[in-house]
């Protein structure tokens, strides 16, 4: 809870001053501190309270009090009969699985399940310090090659599963990871060739930037879905959703080139000239010297821009690519179930924002250390 | 004859050394070029082929058909017998509406929400903390149908709720009370504009001559007349009504008054709270980075509170504020194409079904490039304008 409870710390000189420490045992004090510390801000605080009150109990009481947590069969009269009244949760054990996993074989749903917590444990391992070493790209390599296997298979006795019937949570996390993983060396180069002196190459790459970024991703994933398949010669057919994923690749390729341009930015002209001085060539001067330090410097704002990726996955619903998103508006369809999205997209919504709260929460922790640092 | 033997071999070794990066360089340019003409030339004989097996032939000449597609929401006279071209700029018009009171609101609502969160009040900024948290954390896409299925659960026209006298919210929208405009009203607002044009220069002027005799000059008669006055005169002259229409219901559905689709309250609702959860953080950050001495020694010197807010702190806070805010708003217009998600037709919704229509698919999505690159430049080079006009001058 710090984050959301941490106090600001240079607060406006608005209202009385105010006693940060008055909470040691004396309730009294610090509410008159920090509640009804002069007219106007008593007046706010009694009117919040009495809203935050009358929201809580109304919340309560439409999604406990009055909510109905199962129903037998598919037999929704009773949820319809307290429609806005109550919440009918028996929509989500009705349907978490098609939710999460989309149309995967059912009997084969622990595989995705299984990716789901690799894609996990590869986030909480990237985002201890200890791990920064050179080692974590072959974990990265590692770990998206048996999520591929996971989700494929073919192999080792699993069925082989294609890309069309993958759907639900492990989607997402693809589309948000593999657009990280590879857009970032993608950007990487971009932003080396923004820095270059040859002119010819620093225009491709500001073309490049300057279009990606001018444009909403929904025409990016237009052009992927609609556009792609003009431009390919006869025969060859690439499947959606690796058109999408290529798609998220270009776009993270240039958000991830201005974040890693930045990085290059604060690096020390010095190191620049020191390199040049030992007579290294441009490559092992970028390679060794300039880009670890750029690296450290981006890991903050690459957290933030991994976290508007994971939220901009969402968009590939407009192109139907069954995303965790688009499962949920897919099983509000069902005529049984069809007043219920409030539920469902609650669900969901809790979902993403656990992914996206856990990620915002270390982004912060980051940017704390780097200013203690 | 001593100093002329370094010239030769200093002259000798530089242009080689020189020649011989340049030539690298060039070579690398050319390689890097080269591959990428020979991409798109690649690509774009493949369309050519793909398109002319179609029987899809390029150009815009598509734009002068009759575009046969129906816009429920159009501000500007239309009808499905119009030419895609006016589907088009109905289109852009439709963004342009969603993304102009998107930003304005959004900035008013962020900044407020920006200041609650340094309030002293406790709960206050607690408050604004979790709006801020919870709203940056859940994908624009998600909150917008989560909008657009409450605007859908609302009461039927007939049972409407009534907040304010002559304001309704139904599931047929929302419905404020309006002034019809007619040309007259067209004309008032005009002189008004230019009344508020002169009043600006005249205070640069004025302050111009403050700072050469230190007497201040009272602005607000000019004002008075400039910007209310001479519109209040236009307004008797020419007869112009400026009743307001209260919205009637009429069997099902509201008559007169101004009808915000629920598409469009529904877009405009997700834009709005979505970017000023972060124009909230933009704000906060950008008061804090003004130094409470600043304060204090304002405070020290006498200086009223609205005085010190509106001349000292402020215009130090904007120096910090406009960067990041310019690239939220340039946001809030890409996002603004999630329109097509709930069925409120903006450009990129009108582009998608001239696609799906005819199939030009190069033209439809090039068009929707131009018209948000044209945007976003356009809004950059303002916010580049004001941001050098409040930037730190330096000695």
């Amino acid at each position: 809870m710090t984050s959301v409870t941490d106090a600001p710390e240079n607060p406006l000189p608005f209202g009385r001053s105010r006693s940060r420490r008055a909470g040691s045992g004396r309730a009294i004090g610090w509410l008159r501190a920090n509640l009804f510390s002069s007219i106007p801000s008593t007046a706010i605080s009694l009117l919040l309270i009495f809203l935050l009150a009358k929201a809580c109990v109304s919340l309560v009481q439409w999604g406990y009090w009055n909510a109905i947590w199962t129903v037998p069969g598919n037999q929704t009269s009773a949820c319809r009969a307290i429609r806005g009244v109550g919440a009918c949760w028996a929509v989500i054990p009705e349907k978490y699985r098609f939710i999460l996993f989309g149309t995967y074989p059912f009997d084969q749903q622990w595989r995705p399940a299984l990716a789901i917590l690799t894609f996990i444990a590869l986030f909480f391992l990237s985002s201890r310090q200890r791990w920064w070493r050179k080692e974590l790209v072959f974990v990265w390599v590692a770990a998206l090659v048996v999520i591929g296997l996971l989700m494929w298979g073919g192999i080792f006795g699993l069925p082989f599963v294609s890309q069309d019937r993958w759907g639900g949570l492990p989607v997402t996390l693809i589309l948000a990871t593999f657009g990280l993983a590879f857009g970032f060396p993608l950007g990487i180069v971009v932003a080396l060739g923004r820095r270059s002196k040859l002119p010819a190459i620093r225009s491709l790459c500001v073309l490049y930037v300057e279009l990606i970024r001018g444009v909403p991703l929904i025409s990016l994933l237009f052009m992927a879905s609609v556009m792609f398949p003009l431009f390919m010669p006869d025969g060859v057919n690439i499947d959606k959703l690796l058109r999408a994923q290529i798609a998220f690749v270009l776009y993270a390729g240039a958000y991830l080139a201005e974040v890693m341009r930045g990085g290059l930015q604060a690096v020390p002209r010095g190191q620049h000239e020191a390199a040049d001085a030992l007579g290294l060539s441009y490559w092992q001067k970028n390679g060794l010297i300039i880009l670890p330090q750029a690296i450290r410097h981006v890991i903050p704002p690459l957290v933030n821009t991994f976290l508007a990726f994971f939220k901009d996955t969402s968009l590939v619903l407009i192109i139907g690519i069954f995303d965790l998103l688009t499962t949920a508006k897919t099983a509000i369809i069902d005529p049984a179930w069809q007043s219920f999205s409030v539920e469902v997209y609650m669900f969901v919504g809790s979902i993403y924002f656990a992914f996206c709260f856990a990620i915002s929460r270390y982004s912060r922790r980051l940017e704390a250390q780097g200013k203690s640092a | 004859m001593t100093t002329s033997t370094p010239e030769p071999a200093r002259r000798k070794r530089l242009p080689i050394s020189l020649s011989k990066e340049r030539l690298a360089g060039l070579f690398w340019q050319i390689v890097v070029v080269g591959i990428a003409i020979a991409v798109f030339a690649w690509l774009w004989s493949n369309a050519v082929h793909n398109l002319s097996a179609r029987r899809i032939s390029t150009g815009f000449a598509f734009l002068g058909r009759e575009a046969g597609m129906p816009i429920a929401d159009a501000w500007l006279a239309y009808s499905p017998q119009n030419t895609y071209l006016r589907a088009f700029i109905v289109g852009i018009v439709n963004t342009l509406r969603v993304a102009v009171i998107g930003i304005v609101l959004a900035t008013v609502l962020g900044t407020m929400i920006g200041i609650a969160r340094l309030s002293s009040n406790w709960l206050l900024s607690r408050l604004a903390a979790v709006y801020v948290e919870v709203l940056r954390d859940l994908p624009l896409l998600l909150q917008l149908l989560f909008w657009y299925v409450l605007m859908q659960g609302l009461p039927a026209a007939r049972a409407a709720w009534m907040p304010i006298d002559g304001v309704y919210l139904s599931n047929r929208g929302l419905v404020l009370p309006s002034i019809p405009i007619g040309e007259g009203n067209l004309w008032v607002i005009g002189t008004a504009a230019a009344g508020l044009i002169a009043l600006y220069a005249l205070r640069r002027r004025l302050i111009a001559r403050q700072l050469l005799d230190g007497q201040p000059r009272p602005l607000w008669h000019y004002g008075l007349v400039l910007a209310v006055g001479l519109p209040a005169l236009v307004s008797w002259s020419l007869g112009v009504s400026w009743t307001i229409t209260l919205p009637e219901l009429r069997g099902f559905n509201f008559v007169g008054g101004l009808t915000l689709t629920p598409e469009y309250f529904a877009l405009l609702v997700a834009l709005v709270t979505y970017t000023s959860a972060f124009i909230a953080e933009i704000v906060r950050s950008g008061i804090q980075a003004v130094p409470r001495g600043q304060w204090d020694a304002a405070m020290a010197l006498g200086l009223r509170r609205s005085f010190v807010l509106q001349h000292i702190v402020m215009p130090q806070a904007l120096r910090v504020i406009i960067p990041p805010m310019t690239s939220q708003y340039l946001n809030l217009i890409k996002n603004s194409s999630l329109a097509v998600a709930v069925g409120y037709q903006d450009i990129v919704s009108i582009a998608n079904t001239t696609l799906n229509q005819t199939g030009q698919a190069i033209e439809s999505i090039a068009l929707i490039m131009l018209v948000f690159l044209t945007i976003s430049l356009g809004i950059s080079l303002f916010m580049n304008w004001y941001n050098a006009r409040v930037a730190l001058v330096e000695r």
